[in-house]
């Protein structure tokens, strides 16, 4: 309800909110003195003039160095950003020493140039803020106030900038590591970047949607059945690692929490030693513990129960339950902990007098323990899932995404998840152009799952209702 | 096991309990054995001799005789083990003071200052992070390779990467400051505190909880790292940290005999972060918990 009506809101406000800033900078420019005029060109100018030396030093810094970005280096990238390039780089034996003639580089260009249109907004925004300052310098002198000083202004940065102050740091970071390789990466699945188009000597370029075609493509060589198989798996593995985390770690609480046990402490310690030790330590020993020569198998052998091994990690069934079940190894410690806390705060009186009507332990857990456990946990269980999605590290350390088969494109195996196959497909086949294609789609089921799940949880919908 | 309880009262009430208990502990004690049981394994295993028996898989759990060869081997001059376990350690420690600054610059940000695009900036990094994050990874290599910070540089790679995007964990820390009343800050700000002071003198001491579950978690990360850290390392084992390296030998047919040594590696791995985890426990279950019902 309330998101529909921010999103109208907001659909409303930017096309009003240009034309109120077009009609603001037209202002600044009629009314303002020759100052504020010459700010246009000269960003700082006005705010120096009036001694507001801070930000006038600051926007000046700033033109300069856009402008020298620009002319040595982004508008040159910006300008061959349409075509990623045309010449590649080759080396020319036609002479008597072979000469290397350098070319373009498409991944540069493409990386550089988004760069390069970022700091032009950048700019551009700047440059409109600069235009608002002065604006508020003529506003301030008409109603003969003070201009704030450079000492204000810094020390705004404590008081009500503070937020800015913060905030500087990590959106920079992630600016720089999260949001421009992903946009960068989002172009890729418009490119030919793979195996046989790597720069300098082979460039690539643009192919519009051949990508995710070839992703829904059936049959042939095409992606399309492998990315459906592997997307059931990973749907299918995401749900039991969920939820059977999910209930057998609430199971394991309540036993650990049931009166008259003792030693709570020492049950709940050694279970949460698994998520202690790092995992690459405990999951590739019980990897190796299942393996064909591993100790389960031998000792199953020397008792006589098995005649041969059993090929857990290459049968796909066997290797996949395996995978859940040992996910649960992974999975109860921390749903153990988290139900344990709160299952201390469901009212007791509430088992007491289901307890004087003559509920059964069963039925006080179905009617009482299970509802409360659900929608306070609702949102938990949401990250889970979508964070089940996305286990690397179990898959990973486990199988690898093996056994692996021939009916399967981009050496995907049948225990991949789109996760693992995304990271096969990078670092073993670089085939970049599909491993974007899988990211966006991993994207979309991410961001599909969370939308619909997230408006149909209770404590979302009614967040007073349960009492 | 409780359906008994139904039948009649007291005495026989007290019976079932009594039954109910016993079988309780039971499934208590086959759960503590199997999720200790790789454990076990792991130590009894690293004590195998290399010398006198094989240092790969055999067909039995208990060493035929107890050594320190495959510890004496971690140490020796044939295996950069310690170099290994520095470059990881580095990248923790790191990890845990400036992950804990970022993490709660945002979270304080978010959750006790009101400025424009605060909604914005959450819905955006929400999206941001759906995407997964090996997408990045060829993008980030590059960035790094830039400032020589891949292959031998990777370890101070391996700290900016962590670090610059670490903000964006900021949810278990803002569901903690969230918790905080409000009167708080502002009987101080009518005291006239800026907001820096009273963030610094206030809200900090107050927040001792969360910022060892923030340390605890980015300390306890990089220990598992392999993905990226193999990736920015390529081909350059003195750049490895224990995931990268230990794995290589579990995997990699020519180290059949270095099972035993992997097995001892991981201990040493796993041994101080244990502890440090088991120390610090209560405030990681708080962590757990209040992110849990926050979501």
């Amino acid at each position: 309800m309330s998101k529909d009506n921010k999103s109208t809101a907001k659909k409303g406000t930017p096309l009003s909110g240009i034309g109120k800033g077009l009609r603001e900078i037209g202002r600044t420019f009629t009314e303002g003195d020759w100052t504020a005029k010459l700010s246009f060109v000269i960003m700082g100018f006005g705010q120096l003039l009036h001694r507001q030396f801070l930000r006038g030093i600051i926007f000046l810094a700033i033109e300069i160095f856009f402008i020298y970005y620009m002319v040595t280096f982004g508008a040159v990238y910006i300008s061959k950003l349409p075509t990623l390039g045309t010449s590649a780089t080759y080396v020319d034996k036609s002479g008597n020493v072979p000469v290397t003639i350098y070319g373009d580089n498409s991944f540069l260009i493409l990386l550089y140039g988004i760069l390069s249109l970022f700091v032009l907004f950048a700019f551009l925004f700047l440059w409109r803020v600069n235009i608002r300052q002065n604006r508020q310098i003529y506003l301030l002198k008409k109603a003969g106030k003070a201009l704030p000083t450079s000492r204000q202004d810094f020390r705004s940065l404590f008081t009500e900038n503070f937020d800015k102050t913060l905030l500087a740091l990590p959106n920079i970071g992630i600016f720089v590591f999260i949001v421009i390789p992903i946009i960068f990466m989002i172009c890729i699945a418009f490119t030919n970047y793979d195996a046989q188009h790597q720069p300098p000597s082979n460039l690539f370029g643009w192919v519009g949607l051949e990508n995710f075609k070839n992703l829904l493509s059936i049959g042939g060589s095409g992606f399309g059945s492998t990315f459906f198989t592997v997307l059931g798996w990973t749907l299918v593995w995401a749900f039991f690692a969920t939820f059977l985390n999910y209930f057998l770690g609430m199971g394991v609480a309540i036993l650990i929490n049931k009166k008259g046990i003792r030693f709570k402490k020492l049950w709940r310690t050694i279970l949460v030693m698994t998520i202690a030790i790092p995992q690459f330590v405990s999951l590739l020993y019980v990897y190796k513990l299942f393996a064909n020569d591993g100790l389960v198998n031998a000792y199953l052998l020397k008792w006589g129960l098995i005649d041969s091994y059993i090929p857990f990690w290459s049968n796909v069934a066997i290797a996949r339950v395996l995978i859940i079940v040992i996910n649960l190894w992974v999975g109860i410690p921390p749903t153990m902990l988290m139900a344990t806390g709160i299952l201390m705060n469901i009212p007791e009186d509430l088992y007491e007098s289901a307890r004087i009507d003559g509920a059964n332990a069963f039925q006080m857990f179905r009617s009482i323990t299970l509802p409360y456990m659900l929608f306070v946990t609702g949102p938990y269980l949401l990250t889970a899932f979508t964070g089940n999605l996305n286990n690397f590290n179990v898959i990973f350390l486990l199988t690898q995404g093996n056994p692996l088969s021939m009916d399967l494109a981009g050496g995907a195996g049948y225990t991949d998840l789109l996760i693992t196959w995304l990271y096969k497909l990078t670092v073993n086949d670089t085939n970049y152009r599909m491993a974007a294609v899988i990211g966006i789609m991993v994207f979309a089921v991410t961001a599909v799952i969370s939308l619909v799940v997230y408006r149909l949880l209770p404590s979302v919908r009614d967040e007073e209702g349960f009492q | 096991m409780a359906n008994k309880n139904k039948e009649k009262k007291t005495a026989s009430r007290s019976r079932n309990r009594k039954i109910g208990n016993a079988i309780t502990y039971a499934i208590l004690i086959i759960i503590s054995i199997i999720w200790l049981f790789p454990f076990v394994g792991l130590v009894l295993q690293s004590f195998r001799s290399y010398a006198s028996e094989y240092g790969g898989m055999v067909a039995y759990l208990m060493p035929k005789e107890f050594s320190l060869d495959n510890y004496t081997y971690l140490f020796s001059g044939d295996c950069s083990f310690v170099r290994w376990y520095l470059n990881t350690l580095i990248v923790a420690v790191c990890a845990a003071i400036f992950n804990t600054f970022m993490v709660l610059s945002v979270a304080y940000a978010l959750s006790r200052l009101r400025f424009r695009g605060r909604t914005l900036l959450m819905q955006f990094w929400l999206i941001l992070g759906m995407f997964p994050g090996f997408l990045t990874m060829i993008c980030m290599y590059f960035l790094l390779q830039q400032f020589g910070l891949t292959q031998a540089g990777a370890i101070p790679g391996l700290v900016l990467v962590t670090v610059a995007s670490s903000g964006m964990g900021y949810y278990v820390a803002k569901g903690f400051l969230d918790t905080m009343p409000k009167a708080l800050d502002e009987s101080a700000r009518l005291d006239g505190a800026s907001n820096a002071r009273i963030a610094v003198t206030i809200i900090l001491p107050l927040a001792k909880p969360i910022i060892i579950y923030t340390a605890l978690t980015a300390f306890m990360a990089p220990w598992c790292d392999y993905v990226f850290a193999s990736y920015v390392a390529f081909g350059y084992s003195k750049s490895y940290n224990v995931a990268v390296a230990l794995q290589r030998w579990v995997w990699t047919n020519d180290y059949q005999g270095y099972f035993t040594r992997f097995c001892a590696g991981g201990v040493l791995v796993a041994i101080p972060v244990t502890i440090l985890f088991l120390c610090l426990q209560k405030y990681y279950v708080e962590g757990v918990t209040g992110g849990a019902v926050k979501g």
